[in-house]
């Protein structure tokens, strides 16, 4: 859908180089939301506007949807940015229309007549839930409202690919998710491809299919949302993994240390969650089908766009051939990994 | 007190200052957003980033703009006469009062272009948007606001404009308090004309901050 090729952009400024975006080549699939995480200045923001060239790149290429962006004349990448829906940290409304006339803004653009227009945008108010408030203008509007109105215009001419700049970044955890959802609801029914860029780990496991790790203008990890975060190689993608999990790997030993020292019956288990979505009710159904005791001791779950992640530590008590059931139970149906910590005789 | 006012001639010089004042100013609007305009989208990272045509542009408001008004009514004498065909009168004095104020608002017009949200501009952009799209249904309104109340001081160093105009025979309350005030020692001629300056002033400043407070939905 969207390849890039030995993408680069070098600022100059006073015999200075800056090399914003270094040599980045990676690949895009059809339909899949795809997020970039970087901390600030490590270039994702200028990778983002190169792939519309709101700026020019310095050398490279990047073809969206079989057309090479980087080889239009202006007249030419004027009408294939129609087709390239993107939304902004500051959702850069314009003041001086209401929400219906700015989500209109970008059919006027594509000469989109008055009554097709109308409809249009009682589509897209309704799609991104903004009944009732067609006629507010930006300022009457709380920051998740605004970014609606953003998506709603990004989306208006029938977009292949959808650019996320920040998106998120200005608005509180709460109309965070909301506005997460809705990105995640647009992907799987319009089948949009989505590219994103965040320095919110958030924001990447909630939605995300793949992600790119970038730094210094260069990508430096990237693959399933899933095996990033459960085998984070580089320094800086490990930090972006804490960030989620909390899991400050000392913390988490110490508690466990506690746990072990006093740990008098039964076997204490570790279970390992790597996206698991089958099965999301495996303590319920353990507890049911083997005659075991279960005891939930410490643990961190979090959802990803590929079923849950994290880890559960338990204990089971009970008579210990049905303990052993329950374990094979776990490896056999499950993707879960169950790692015995003790085993108190 | 007031025994000296010829009220038919009162009416007439306000008029006279009217028309000049209103005309003008059309004439200012226009000039003064044109080269705001240019001043704007050739500056640094504008649409037409050009450094050539933006020193151009810059040097031809500068130059107007440090003329004094008297001296630049004497300069544009054989231009008046061209175009106007006469140099007396209220419609002589218009050639002059638009040059004279439209460098000073095409100034005020680059800074209401500057404040517009660099980041609408962009997201414009993003949508495909043509430079005329962008001129009309981005910067103009968004900076609609600015650009009035720019208007609305332009208008009154214009009132003082046409007063000076007035004295070199372009008519209006300065030429009348100048003339049948000042010289022939009637003050509350020039006294009555003070007041009704003061009073255009005033309906100019008030419809000037309630339009701009009403179009501003920020």
């Amino acid at each position: 859908m969207i390849s890039i090729k030995g993408l680069r952009k070098v600022f100059t400024s006073e015999n200075k180089e800056l090399t914003a975006v270094d040599d980045l080549t990676l690949d895009i699939k059809e339909g899949e939301i795809f997020g970039v995480i970087g901390y600030s200045g490590a270039g994702k923001s200028t990778f983002i506007r190169l792939l519309n060239r709101l700026e020019e790149p310095s050398s490279g290429n990047v073809v969206i949807d079989k057309q090479e962006i980087t080889a239009l004349k202006a007249n030419e990448l004027r009408t294939a940015r129609q087709d390239i829906g993107m939304i902004f940290q500051h959702f850069n409304l314009l003041w001086s229309r209401t929400v219906e006339d700015n989500i209109a803004f970008p059919l006027e653009i594509a000469g989109v007549p008055k009554a097709e227009r109308v409809n249009r945008v009682q589509e897209l108010i309704r799609l991104v839930g903004l009944s009732g408030r067609e006629k507010a203008y930006p300022s009457q509007l709380s920051g998740g409202q605004k970014q609606r109105v953003g998506i709603a215009r990004a989306l208006a001419n029938n977009p292949k690919v959808l650019l996320c700049d920040e998106a998120t970044s200005a608005l509180d955890p709460e109309t965070t998710n909301a506005i997460l959802d809705l990105l995640v609801d647009i992907n799987q029914n319009l089948g949009l491809t989505i590219i994103l860029i965040t320095h919110e780990m958030h924001v990447i496991r909630k939605i995300c299919h793949r992600v790119a790790v970038m730094e210094q203008g260069k990508i430096v990890e990237q693959g399933d949302v899933l095996e990033v975060f459960t085998h984070p190689k580089e320094k800086v993608t490990k930090k972006f993994v804490a960030q989620v999990m909390g899991s400050d790997e000392h913390d988490q030993s110490e508690e466990l240390y506690y746990l072990i020292e006093n740990f008098k019956k039964g076997k204490l288990i570790r279970l390992h969650f790597l996206g698991e979505t089958t099965n999301q009710t495996l303590i319920s159904q353990l507890a049911k089908n083997f005659p075991v005791d279960i005891n939930i001791l410490q643990g961190k779950i979090t959802q990803t766009q590929a079923g849950g992640y994290g880890t559960l530590v338990i204990q089971f008590s009970g008579d210990s051939s049905e303990i052993e059931k329950a374990i094979q139970f776990i490896q056999k149906e499950t993707s879960v990994e169950v790692e015995v910590i003790k085993d108190a005789k | 007190m007031l025994s000296n006012i010829k009220f038919d001639d009162i009416w007439t010089a306000t008029y006279e200052t009217l028309y000049m004042t209103i005309i003008a100013l059309i004439g200012t609007a226009i000039l003064g957003v044109l080269l705001g305009l240019l001043l704007y989208l050739t500056s640094k990272d504008g649409i037409w980033e050009s450094k050539t045509a933006n020193a151009v542009v810059a040097s031809i408001v500068n130059v107007f703009r440090a003329i004094p008004f008297i001296i630049l009514i004497l300069l544009l004498f054989p231009f008046t006469d061209f175009i106007i065909g006469t140099v007396r009168g209220p419609t002589a004095a218009l050639p002059a009062l638009i040059i004279g104020s439209a460098p000073f608002y095409g100034r005020l017009a680059e800074i209401a272009f500057r404040e517009v949200d660099k980041g609408v501009v962009e997201a414009a952009h993003s949508m495909g948007a043509k430079t005329r799209t962008i001129i009309f249904k981005v910067l103009l309104p968004e900076s609609m606001p600015a650009l009035i109340s720019g208007l609305t001081v332009t208008a009154i160093a214009l009132i003082g404009f046409t007063a000076m105009a007035g004295v070199i025979g372009a008519g209006g309350l300065g030429d009348f308090a100048y003339f049948y005030g000042f010289q022939r020692r009637q003050f509350d001629v020039v006294l009555l004309c003070t007041i009704l300056i003061l009073v255009i002033v005033f309906i100019i400043q008030f419809i000037g901050d309630l339009t701009s407070n009403k179009i501003d939905k920020r």
